[in-house]
């Protein structure tokens, strides 16, 4: 209602956000630097057939610092591996996810860290 | 037979390397050229892409070229008036007239003007600069704010006057991509704590080796590439520059601060190509760039018998294509004096 609602911002804005996250994970997992927004893991993506589920577009939010939408997301992977399989810059997407939910989401690594 | 006479109007790479090739062919070149010193715009370039070569070692290898007995230069120098004569013209140079067999212009190109683009502010906000601004400071080994600080954060904005409507120019200036990228990626080398953007509309990365410079810039550089066209900018009360742009590939909105912000200012046709092309009555293409006779077989041939053209104004062209264009109109004008 007038006067008692104010419309939050849709933008970025790309200073006030915290980039910690963001450069912790491109330090785990710097392929992604490379991402040329092609789509094709989206495309392959069978999450991302079923439900709104948008990885090529969930990495551009992570390295714009935007967390929101990934946190409530990236559990919709089933970490299947076909998005790795046909990017053609050679992104390990799988890994990139599997470090997200570790820092975003703080899950205990499948692996032992070495 | 009397040794043919070609006039090269323009002294940037595509006239110098003509002139070395029709020299070489055998016939008495004359270099025409309206500053005091050769070499266009090449003199600015501190390095070219896609493999950082300085440019000097190009303009030199050029200067190199064109000392030959039969090529004569002439520095400060244009062309005045054009008579057509049967099968050749009478060129009046510094009050003094010559016969040219066949002539090859090659008046390259003007970078186009960014204080039209008044939403950027150049001209009005000290840090917003151009590309060829930045060249000059790499000259200079410093890159500042106008402050005299070191920028934590530098912004390229692609496609300033290409590709833009509204600037009246539709087509794309091509070699400003890439050059963003060479640019960027030497900010990261002097600069290594500072972090570079590159916002661009699509990223045409046309030559050999450029794809990998582009990727060397995400990889090894850590450069971030937004795509987005800049909608307007403003300054701050420091000084630096806020940038407002739709992350197109986000879907939303972008806000970000910038120290140093470098317009990626496209290529024009020149003032000198307008002023030959009407003394010789040739044509002009959709994009005010000299028109070639054919496309694909003619390309280095005018609409007007004898008259011909080369590099980058007939469209904009890169270093590399620009030599090898001028080479390719020496041939043909080689047929033409032939036959």
């Amino acid at each position: 209602m007038w006067g008692f609602n104010i419309t939050k911002t849709r933008a970025i804005d790309f200073d006030k956000n915290n980039r910690e996250p963001m450069m912790e994970i491109l330090r785990l997992e710097p392929s992604i630097r490379v991402c040329i927004a092609c789509g094709a893991c989206t495309a392959t993506c069978t999450s991302g057939n079923l439900t709104p589920f948008n990885i090529r577009q969930l990495n551009v939010f992570m390295q714009r610092g935007e967390y929101q939408e990934l946190k409530k997301e990236m559990h919709k992977c089933m970490l299947c591996g076909k998005c790795t399989l046909v990017c053609p810059r050679g992104v390990n997407l799988r890994h990139l996810i599997l470090k997200t939910r570790e820092v975003l989401l703080n899950e205990e690594p499948l692996f032992a860290q070495n | 037979m009397t040794m043919k006479t070609i006039a090269i109007i323009g002294a940037g790479p595509a006239g110098m390397e003509a002139s070395g090739s029709l020299a070489r062919l055998g016939y008495h070149v004359v270099l025409i050229e309206k500053e005091a010193t050769v070499g266009g715009h090449l003199k600015n370039l501190f390095q070219l892409f896609p493999d950082r070569r300085p440019g000097k070692e190009i303009l030199t290898h050029l200067v190199q070229t064109i000392k030959h007995p039969g090529i004569q230069i002439k520095v400060n120098s244009e062309v005045s008036e054009v008579q057509k004569l049967d099968n050749s013209f009478a060129l009046k140079i510094n009050e003094e007239t010559m016969n040219a067999d066949a002539v090859l212009v090659t008046t390259g190109f003007d970078l186009y003007d960014a204080t039209e683009k008044e939403e950027y502010g150049y001209g009005i906000y000290p840090n917003v600069i151009t590309s060829a601004d930045l060249e000059q400071m790499f000259h200079n080994g410093k890159v500042v704010t106008e402050e005299g600080k070191t920028p934590k954060r530098v912004a390229f904005i692609h496609c300033v006057g290409s590709r833009d409507e509204k600037a009246g120019n539709n087509y794309c200036s091509k070699v400003c991509c890439v050059t963003a990228v060479k640019q960027a990626i030497e900010i990261k080398e002097l600069l290594p704590e500072t972090e570079v953007f590159c916002y661009y509309m699509d990223i045409r990365m046309f030559g050999p080796y450029y794809e990998e410079l582009y990727r060397e810039a995400q990889e090894k550089w850590g450069v971030m590439f937004i795509r987005g066209k800049l909608s307007e900018a403003s300054q701050n009360m420091d000084g630096s520059i806020l940038m407002k742009a739709e992350d197109t590939l986000a879907g939303k909105p972008l806000r970000m601060n910038t120290d140093l912000m470098v317009l990626m200012a496209g290529m024009v046709p020149s003032a000198s190509s307008k002023k030959v092309a009407q003394q010789f009555k040739m044509e002009e293409g959709q994009n005010r760039f000299f028109k070639s006779a054919d496309n694909h077989y003619r390309y280095n041939e005018s609409q007007q018998m004898g008259v011909f053209i080369a590099g980058a104004c007939v469209a904009p062209m890169n270093i590399t294509d620009t030599i090898a264009n001028a080479r390719a109109a020496a041939v043909k004008i080689d047929e033409y004096l032939k036959n």
